[in-house]
């Protein structure tokens, strides 16, 4: 007996969680811990029980007593309620904890726009394109990162990192490489600054490969630095929107450059970043493209971020048939797991990851929190989608964090604000989604995006049907995302 | 638990807090704990019993330590409960808006509870 031991009297009725099935077992993913918990023995029947409606204890169990022995289903009556996924009719709601990160709370990723010019003109780009929030074009902001202003933003990374070991510092454009001077005497120059203040620290960029070539791919392979390509898979889908300022399709120029990059460059794994519009939707033959005929080891997928009346943006039947595709893609990766095998659908091992730790998110990232964009004039954004746009600017590297400002943004973006979330299962996991994409839909950054509610509780639910299959079948695999 | 198995970490980190919880309270020290003894949860830290000897209330079975040396307070401070340390309702006059004067004639309770006059709203 427990504290939470109900009595006979009392009427019981199911809580908030979403339950999942995997090879005829059932599972709880619990809201809003984010734990998951298998169902043995009665457990199933009891829940099923209270699925038609709140009944009292001894109903419940006369009504199961046929088929299991009355200690067995107090015991597990009493399990049940102390995970909460039963409890008494009258019990108040859970409301959604409003707690704000504690003061001091350390940055870990800063994002450094080095240059906000392209030597590419893709259609839906969000920093030149149709949706851009910031004039990058006639704006007053310069076109390219200053070296002191890098360093600025090293020593703002060291010194808001507190007492984290590790930093990463993200490259960014533009086209990051436009800026390939600033990049080699930044990372030299953090480096020796890491190591001087006892830390570790790790480089990224992301780039469109076109001015890939041996000196900078020797470079980026010496000093280990992680590189993303934003690519779209084949010639005829990555020529169609990712195009030249005269409208040349890209894909011709940079295929022997990545070749070149993948076998030169393996101290790090190099991962491409697909956006996917309504007019490139086939996901399939875009991953196998860039895996098997490419050789990247990793393809993450994200649908473009855009208004919806442009041509290019995802329709209703898209997203539909974009999960259907996800979906072959995350069983195919089953498969690999139960076999240690790798597979490089990034979507499902980022979303497996947050399921295994049972995040339970009170923001949907770590923009203006643990990580920061930084603009080419060194102002502070919330991350680098939102660089150098005043409205979302949270200070300097000079001047550092206007703390009144980051604390409002905190207030007004934290799930608690977010009403519609508040009765979804699956807000442990999204809290609410992407601020730029939000922004971009519906003029504000603090509003839920309502648009991917379906999708994105269906994208959750097969993530959750995986992990319950890899938890039973190969629960060794899970050890990777243990840190 | 027996019949429920937590799969993620953080399934198993509820489990420990649910086990350290059963822990912390047995069950047969739970049944009625006497305002002047202490429970098993906090024989270590300090009591305040149910009720508003929290805020020391005379006239309750236990002050604010949960004993029952402090409660050797003239029984005419009881008339000041209700009146502006609880939230509870009770017939006492409303000291905010009406009868803001109501206890001016009564500096010490024990001495002065005579002039304490009636309240005709």
């Amino acid at each position: 007996m427990s504290l939470t031991m109900t009595n006979g009297a009392e009427t019981l009725a199911l809580r908030e969680f979403h339950p999942f099935e995997t090879d005829g077992i059932t599972y709880l993913y619990m809201v809003p811990s984010a734990g998951i918990f298998r169902m043995e023995g009665p457990s199933d029947a009891i829940l099923n029980a209270l699925g038609k409606g709140p009944k009292t204890k001894t109903l419940l169990i006369n009504e199961l007593s046929d088929h299991f022995g009355i200690d067995l289903l107090l015991e597990t009556i009493d399990e049940l309620t102390e995970i909460r996924a039963i409890g008494d009719v009258n019990a108040p709601r859970e409301l959604v904890p409003n707690d704000l990160p504690p003061a001091g709370f350390p940055l870990t990723t800063m994002v450094l726009n080095v240059t906000n010019k392209c030597n590419l003109a893709c259609t839906y780009c969000y920093e030149y394109g149709e949706d851009k929030i910031v004039d990058t074009k006639y704006g007053d902001q310069p076109k390219f990162m200053a070296e002191e202003t890098a360093q600025e933003s090293v020593e703002f990374l060291l010194e808001e990192s507190r007492g984290q070991e590790v930093v990463h510092l993200t490259f960014f454009g533009g086209e990051t490489l436009l800026n390939f001077p600033v990049l080699q005497e930044t990372v030299a120059y953090a480096r020796r600054r890491a190591a001087e203040e006892g830390k570790r620290i790790e480089f990224s960029l992301t780039t469109n490969a076109t001015l890939l070539r041996p000196q900078i791919i020797e470079w980026l392979a010496d000093n280990q630095i992680g590189v993303t390509i934003s690519i779209d898979g084949p010639k005829e889908v990555q020529d169609g929107l990712r195009v030249f300022h005269n409208g040349k399709g890209s894909y011709d120029v940079i295929e022997p450059k990545i070749k070149e990059l993948l076998k030169r460059h393996k101290t790090r794994p190099i991962g491409a970043r697909v956006t996917l519009t309504q007019k490139n939707m086939d996901v399939l033959r875009i991953f196998r493209h860039l895996t098997e005929e490419m050789g990247f080891w990793e393809v993450g997928l994200a649908p473009v971020t855009t208004q919806e009346q442009r041509d290019y943006a995802i329709t209703s039947e898209g997203k539909d048939n974009m999960l259907e595709q996800f979906e072959i893609l995350a069983q195919e990766w089953l498969e690999c797991a139960l076999n240690d095998e790798h597979h490089g659908f990034s979507n499902v091992k980022d979303t497996l990851e947050e399921i295994h730790k049972g995040v339970s998110k009170a923001y949907g990232c770590g923009a203006g929190l643990g990580l920061m964009g930084v603009a080419t004039d060194g102002d502070v954004s919330l991350c680098h989608r939102f660089a150098g746009s005043p409205e979302h600017t949270i200070g300097s590297v000079t001047e550092g964090i206007d703390r009144a400002k980051q604390g409002q943004f905190l207030v007004d973006h934290h799930i608690a604000s977010k009403t519609d979330c508040h009765t979804c299962w699956a807000r442990p996991i999204c809290s609410g989604g992407c601020y730029h994409e939000a922004h971009v839909q519906y003029g504000t950054s603090s509003h839920p995006n309502l648009h991917y509610c379906t999708w994105v509780r269906s994208w959750t639910h097969t993530c959750l049907e995986i992990y319950g299959a890899l938890a039973e079948k190969n629960p060794k695999f899970l050890n990777r995302f243990d840190a | 638990m027996k019949h429920i198995k937590a799969v993620n970490q953080k399934a198993a980190r509820i489990e420990a807090w649910v086990a350290h919880e059963a822990e912390q309270t047995q069950p047969t020290e739970l049944d009625v704990v006497g305002l002047e003894s202490r429970p098993p949860h906090e024989q270590n830290g300090p009591h305040f019993p149910l009720g508003c000897s929290l805020v020391f209330s005379p006239g309750w079975e236990a002050d604010s330590s949960g004993g029952t040396a402090g409660l050797c307070q003239p029984v005419e401070r009881d008339i000041f409960d209700c009146h502006l340390s609880c939230f509870w309702p009770a017939h006492v006059p409303d000291q905010l808006n009406h009868s803001a004067d109501w206890t001016g004639n009564c500096a010490s309770a024990q001495k002065d509870w005579r002039k304490l006059d009636l309240i005709f709203p």
